[in-house]
């Protein structure tokens, strides 16, 4: 069962703003979730190396050289609130 | 016109019966008959497929003009497009005009003849396209009913006539699931056959770009199109693209096929298993070697899904923080500015696998949920290897129902991820997999999905093209 305040812990690491409301009926669904998701730990998979991605890639490498990037006016283009050459945040806290 | 597929059109194109520039002027007109009724496009680009279409048209005279790329296109609204609009279905990305053109866009053809950019659930999170922003998309078959998703606006373009084809993406299902709903062909191919790159992502390690068609040779040549190495994604496969269409009518006969015991179980629908067992010994008439498979940690792969799905997407949507695009809220502070924004911008299914995912992946969870989904993932790759060495195919439902209503399954989540429970085990194990219709129940089309292994994507559409034949399912415009 995910108290309250796990479920206020959790929106907080993700940066996810909640209403009083959402905290009571996302909490509980996570619950119902987490509940049927439960069922993956009767495997006993102590030995089995685990998968990040399904193809048998490793270390992709490139030559580390600059090609076509973005000009500084158009990638701000997409901002909420650009400044000079910079994306302006509100005041860090 | 409308009743051509793709194939037939381009062909039409070529021989100069048809222009470019009238198939697009069909395809918009189309677009404002049946739009107020089925809402698939989230944007409407008639001036772009016009323009477009033009530039086609000249080219055609002068050569050098790929069979496919007259014919208009629908493009769900996850894959960035130059100058047009790309939300996601997404309040946080309601304004959000992206720099550049998605590789697999880049790589259909210079002048990509787009009719409009298709509804889906946000972020690609859903199974019935209700978790759009912007208002569900209707089935075309029945309005009252959910096209499927997360691809639904694109399956029901295609169903609806709205273009001949169109992209979606498949991440647990998104491509196959919604064209089965539709009534149309989709193909999941392998993990890493198309670039992912501007496809904004959802599941990194599980997330593909697919082809959505009136049958399977436009498929085929869908994928033609559009597959290939990109040096923009390093997960891209080098591995040669092969010719899709030139063993398209070799048959089945003396190919092997598995039927997936495990997806053929009391959790689907009668109907649908009805019409699953049907094509199988149509298949089997056909001159295919008919057997059993079983993919014993298919009972796990739901539950692993939606640990490593959320944990993926819980993470790639850290990016929308209202600093680079999309929506901001107003706040003193950074961090509130952030909650604010993401509170604000995000929707019920966003909120809850964002609140999922962090919670899989957080200190003291991770080994017991991410970590150990993680393993059932490799215990899947086993169970498909196994089962592919006997088997060249494996054949199951794409979805344990037909279209549902609209509303059916919104307040139960869970009831909504069993939409999955066929179509995530191939996605797991990055395997190719295409749904084809195999018929109907309660007047309402049956998806036959089929599998195969890695990179085989020539031999799964032999076998989708003979399904097709033995389906005896044609094709029909709706509504």
């Amino acid at each position: 069962m995910i108290s309250e305040e796990q479920v206020r812990h959790v929106a907080n690491l993700a940066r996810l703003g909640l209403t009083d409301e959402e905290i009571s009926r996302i909490g509980g669904q996570l619950d119902a979730i987490l509940d049927s998701i439960e069922k993956i730990r009767e495997l006993d998979l102590e030995d089995v190396p685990p998968t990040a991605n399904p193809l048998d890639l490793t270390n992709v490498l490139r030559p580390d050289e600059p090609r076509g990037e973005l000009a500084p006016d158009i990638a701000l283009s997409t901002a909420p609130d650009p400044v000079d050459d910079m994306f302006a945040v509100p005041r860090i806290d | 016109m409308l009743d051509l597929t793709a194939s037939a059109l381009a062909e039409k194109i070529r021989e100069g019966e048809i222009s470019a520039s009238e198939a697009a002027e069909t395809a918009n007109n189309r677009v404002e008959e049946v739009e107020g009724s089925v809402n698939a496009l989230l944007t409407r680009t008639p001036e772009v497929a016009l323009e477009r279409a033009g530039r086609v048209d000249v080219r055609l005279r002068n050569g050098g003009v790929q069979p496919w790329e007259a014919v208009p296109l629908v493009v769900k609204d996850v894959l960035s497009t130059k100058g047009v609009r790309t939300t996601c279905g997404s309040k946080i990305l309601e304004d959000f005009t992206p720099l550049y053109d998605a590789s697999a866009l880049v790589n259909f053809g210079e002048d990509l003849v787009m009719v409009g950019k298709a509804n889906m659930d946000e972020f690609a999170m859903g199974s019935s396209t209700e978790n759009s922003a912007y208002g569900p998309t209707r089935n075309p078959w029945d309005l009252a009913r959910v096209p499927g998703g997360s691809s639904g606006g694109s399956a029901a373009a295609v169903a609806a006539g709205e273009g001949w084809w169109a992209l979606g993406t498949d991440t647990g299902g998104s491509v196959r699931q919604p064209a089965a709903l539709c009534g149309i062909v989709g193909l999941k191919p392998t993990y890493g056959r198309v670039s992912r790159y501007g496809l904004i992502a959802f599941g990194s390690s599980l997330d593909c770009i697919g082809p959505m068609t009136r049958d399977v040779r436009d498929a085929a040549l869908l994928l033609q199109a559009i597959a290939g190495h990109d040096p923009l994604d390093s997960t891209t496969s080098t591995a040669q693209v092969p010719d899709y269409l030139a063993d398209l009518e070799g048959g089945v006969s003396g190919m092997k096929i598995g039927v997936v015991k495990e997806l053929m179980d009391e959790r689907i629908d009668l109907g649908v298993r009805d019409v699953v067992g049907r094509i199988v010994d149509e298949l089997e008439a056909a001159g295919a070697e008919v057997g059993e498979a079983s993919l014993p940690h298919a009972y796990y792969a739901l539950e692993a899904y939606y640990i490593i799905a959320p944990a993926e997407i819980s993470s790639n949507l850290a990016r929308f923080d209202g600093v680079r695009y999309g929506l901001r809220e107003q706040a003193d502070g950074v961090h509130e500015m952030y909650r604010k924004t993401r509170e604000r911008g995000f929707g019920d299914e966003a909120k809850r696998r964002i609140m999922l995912g962090t919670y899989a992946l957080s200190s003291g969870y991770y080994d017991a949920y991410y970590a150990q989904a993680q393993k059932v993932r490799t215990r899947m790759i086993g169970d498909f290897r196994h089962a592919l060495w006997h088997y060249d195919v494996l054949i199951s439902p794409t979805s344990p129902s037909v279209a549902f209503e609209i509303g059916a399954k919104t307040d139960d989540p869970l009831a909504m991820y069993l939409q999955d429970i066929c179509a995530v085990p191939a996605s797991l194990a990055g395997i190719p997999a295409i749904s084809v219709p195999g018929g109907l129940s309660d007047g309402l089309p049956v998806g036959v999905q089929l599998m195969s292994n890695h990179f085989t994507e020539p031999l799964l559409l032999r076998a989708a093209r003979a399904t097709e034949e033995v389906s005896g399912f044609r094709f029909d415009l709706k509504p």
